[in-house]
């Protein structure tokens, strides 16, 4: 990494958000506005068998009767749900027959953001499924992941070709019925990712989605689900970006993690959401819902997460630990700045014995923003000798800028052990000073210095998203100090 | 290549340095000495460009420019150097990465390509033996948990890398031992060259005996009271600061 660096730093110097432009692509719309034609609509749209409309349905119908959550520690205006449009897809022959047939706008808007659909292009291995609004429009190396027996394709396609798989684990770990995004979520959820990596197999290359919002007033409601069998291997990387708007737009996902036994899953992500102006106007609303069940003894789920875009992100990943010997782990850099909000954590839930988490959670604030932990760590009673170790430090740029820290302790077991650690600091004058002095100026010195902060949160990434996600954390903080 | 001319300086409405002088040569060893709270590092972080002093009054050039007209990190990619006499912590930031950093942006202000991985390897390990430090120790992160000696000497290594022009260091020898002492020493003295020079702050004159300057400087009160050669350090050694400190507020009651 140490390569890379300079011309990181190079980087932090100029740009602002880079990915705010927007593609000039017709799309097919559904009309404005959330009713039980919406979802019937956007089942029709992809053809869906009758038991995925009824299991929409039934998600709507709950989510009629529930509430938006009001505990985060953020503050937005009331986002009026009828108002959004909750389908768009990118007119081209949806899922092209092979890669050569993808709109050359779709490719190039991918290829401006860094993402290769041309699979003789990819240097490493790592397999893309990209998706635009709400569609996926290709999804790279999947004949070479099926000689393995590795299932690595859109949710839509999923539905059609492996409805058997679908059904039994959609929903499973996150219920539609969980909370208010979720439910939504259920109800209109137009694509994501589907990822199958059967019994014993280590899965040959790393798979990402890269997400992409690009046209205006929609929501985008993805759904991703991992399911790795017993002694499987997966990495899974996910990244996404959005054009600059001065309306709010509001994405709200789920992502769903099965490990069964000594099944491993390590799930990345680099969210770069635009994140409203230096004003606070306009930006994505983040929330999210993410969650893993480590169903077999001695599996494994770590979740890694560089937040530096949404105006507002709303999201704990978290692990069951159910297995006996199971291991959570949360690995987290959270930035804010300007007028961004963030409350953000994990939930380690032990139901097993002898099972094991680890939070590592690194917030950064600068400007007017706020930035939260929160997480919860449970130890029901059978969950003997239960480990857990937490370490939150906030790091403060100026002082208009919050961190806050909200860690919940339930144990039910005493011979657990539960550790929290929690610092906070701010970036000395002292440290920026040396660095001048060093013929280092303040904007690289700033970036220099936080990401030796966030270090031990970036080395869990993959080698390739590390990398970005430097550079990611120096534009992120760009201006903010001096 | 530094010219000083009358400056003051305060800080927090404090006057601390009420008209310094000063002219160093290339080629030149220049040492500042005095009692503690005269102004040593006053006039060191000054020169560096630290914003929390205020200069009132005066001029620097430094190399034919305006030294005060300078951002801090342009004086450092100009050719000046400051050894911390508090050097700090950067957690996370290992040495080798900072130096690499600090050693290319001054390539670029310079027009010059960065260095490659191979060229900077090689240049470290020639510095690394100049003053004796370990490969583990700039691996970790840059002064965190390093001993006040392994602190000094990794401010030695990054001068060494960074080849400046004239280099001032605060109080080095301060808290080492004396085979410390000797290698931090030997370390300036193998840089010396006739095209820079170096301003070395000191509280005894036991540095001295190891880096030979040219000229010896007394700052008392935010002024130079005294200059002369070595053998006013030898002088103060004997008598202490005292009969200085006595014979100057005596001129100037
Ligand atoms: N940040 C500061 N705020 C207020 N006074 C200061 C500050 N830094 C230094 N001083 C004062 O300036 C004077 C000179 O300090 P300094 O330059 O550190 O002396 P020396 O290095 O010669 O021991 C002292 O009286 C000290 O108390
Ligand atoms: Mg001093």
């Amino acid at each position: 990494m140490h390569e890379e660096n300079d011309d990181i730093l190079e980087q932090v110097t100029s740009s602002e958000y880079k990915y705010g432009f927007v593609t000039d692509i017709e799309a097919d719309e559904a009309p404005r506005g959330l009713s039980e034609d919406t979802v019937r609509f956007i089942s029709a749209k992809k053809n869906e068998p009758a038991w995925m409309l009824a299991y929409r349905l039934k998600a709507y119908k709950h989510w009629l009767t529930m509430e938006e959550p009001k505990w985060p520690n953020v503050e937005y205006p009331p986002i009026n749900y009828q108002d959004i449009i909750y389908y768009s897809a990118p007119k081209q022959k949806i899922a092209p027959d092979s890669l050569d047939d993808i709109d050359p706008e779709l490719r190039k808007t991918f290829e401006k953001l860094g993402i290769s659909l041309n699979e003789q292009k990819r240097l490493s291995g790592v397999a893309v499924d990209a998706v635009i609004d709400s569609v996926s429009v290709a999804t790279t190396f999947k004949e070479e992941l099926s000689k393995v027996g590795v299932i690595f394709c859109s949710m839509s396609e999923a539905i059609q070709e492996h409805p058997e798989l679908i059904q039994k684990y959609l929903g499973s770990v996150v219920p539609a019925t969980d909370n208010y995004f979720t439910a939504l979520n259920s109800a209109v959820f137009s694509d994501g990712s589907f990822c199958f990596i059967p019994k014993g197999v280590r899965c040959p290359m790393e798979l990402s989605t890269y997400f992409r919002i690009n046209a205006a007033n929609t929501g985008q409601f993805e759904r991703t689900l991992i399911v790795a069998e017993d002694e499987a291997y997966v990495s899974y990387l996910e990244g996404c970006t959005a054009p600059m708007r001065d309306e709010n737009q509001l994405h709200a996902a789920v992502v769903e993690i099965v490990a069964m036994e000594k099944a491993e899953v390590k799930y990345s992500t680099v969210q770069n959401w635009y994140p409203g102006d230096k004003e606070g106007k306009g930006g994505i609303f983040n929330f999210v819902t993410k969650r893993g069940i480590c169903s077999g003894a001695h599996a494994k789920i770590s979740w890694t997460q560089v937040e530096t875009g949404s105006s507002i992100t709303w999201k704990y990943p978290s692990v069951i630990l159910k297995g006996d010997y199971s291991i959570g782990e949360f690995y987290s850099v959270a930035v804010t700045n300007n007028f961004q909000q963030a409350d953000t954590g994990t939930k380690m839930i032990h139901l097993g014995k002898n099972t094991k988490s680890r939070i590592v959670s690194k917030g950064i604030s600068a400007g007017k923003s706020q930035n939260s932990y929160r997480g919860l760590v449970s130890v029901a009673k059978n969950a003997g000798n239960a480990r857990n170790f937490s370490q939150c430090d906030s790091l403060l740029l100026g002082d208009k800028c919050g961190a806050h820290t909200f860690p919940y302790i339930e144990v039910k077991n005493n011979t657990a052990v539960v550790e929290h650690e929690a610092t906070t600091s701010k970036i000395g004058e002292d440290q920026i000073f040396y660095c001048n002095q060093r013929g280092i100026d303040t904007e690289t010195a700033v970036a220099l210095i936080v990401n030796g902060f966030a270090k031990e949160v970036m080395n869990q990434l993959p080698m390739e998203f590390a990398v970005e996600a430097q550079k990611l954390l120096a534009i992120s903080l760009e201006g903010s100090v001096g | 290549m530094l010219k000083i001319n009358n400056l003051q300086a305060s800080i927090e409405e404090k006057e601390i340095l009420k008209g310094i002088n000063l002219d160093i040569k290339p080629g030149e060893i220049h040492a500042i000495m005095g009692p503690n709270g005269s102004g040593k590092s006053t006039l060191a972080s000054v020169l560096a460009g630290r914003a929390d002093y205020e200069v009132t009054e005066g001029t620097v050039e430094f190399m034919g420019k305006d030294l005060l007209e300078l951002s801090p990190e342009d004086r450092a990619k100009e050719g000046l150097f400051l050894a911390f006499q508090y050097p700090v912590e950067i957690p996370g930031v290992s040495t080798t990465n900072f130096i690499k950093s600090a050693v290319n942006e001054k390539r670029k202000y310079l027009g010059l390509e960065p260095l490659d991985a191979a060229q900077f390897l090689r240049n470290m390990k020639e510095k690394m033996k100049l003053v004796e430090i370990d490969q583990s120790l700039l691996s970790r992160s840059l002064n965190e948990g390093f001993s006040g000696g392994e602190k000094k000497r990794n401010e030695i290594f990054q001068m060494a890398m960074l080849d400046p022009k004239l280099a001032i260091l605060d109080e080095t020898d301060s808290g080492l031992d004396i085979d410390a002492l000797r290698i931090v020493a030997n370390g300036v003295n193998q840089l010396r060259t006739k095209d820079n020079a170096f301003l070395v702050v000191t509280h005894y004159q036991r540095l001295l005996d190891y880096i030979v300057p040219d000229f010896v400087h007394v700052l008392y009160k935010g002024r130079i009271v005294r200059s002369g050669t070595k053998e006013l350090a030898k002088e103060l050694e004997v008598k202490g600061y005292d009969f200085i400190k006595a014979e100057v507020d005596q001129e100037m009651a």
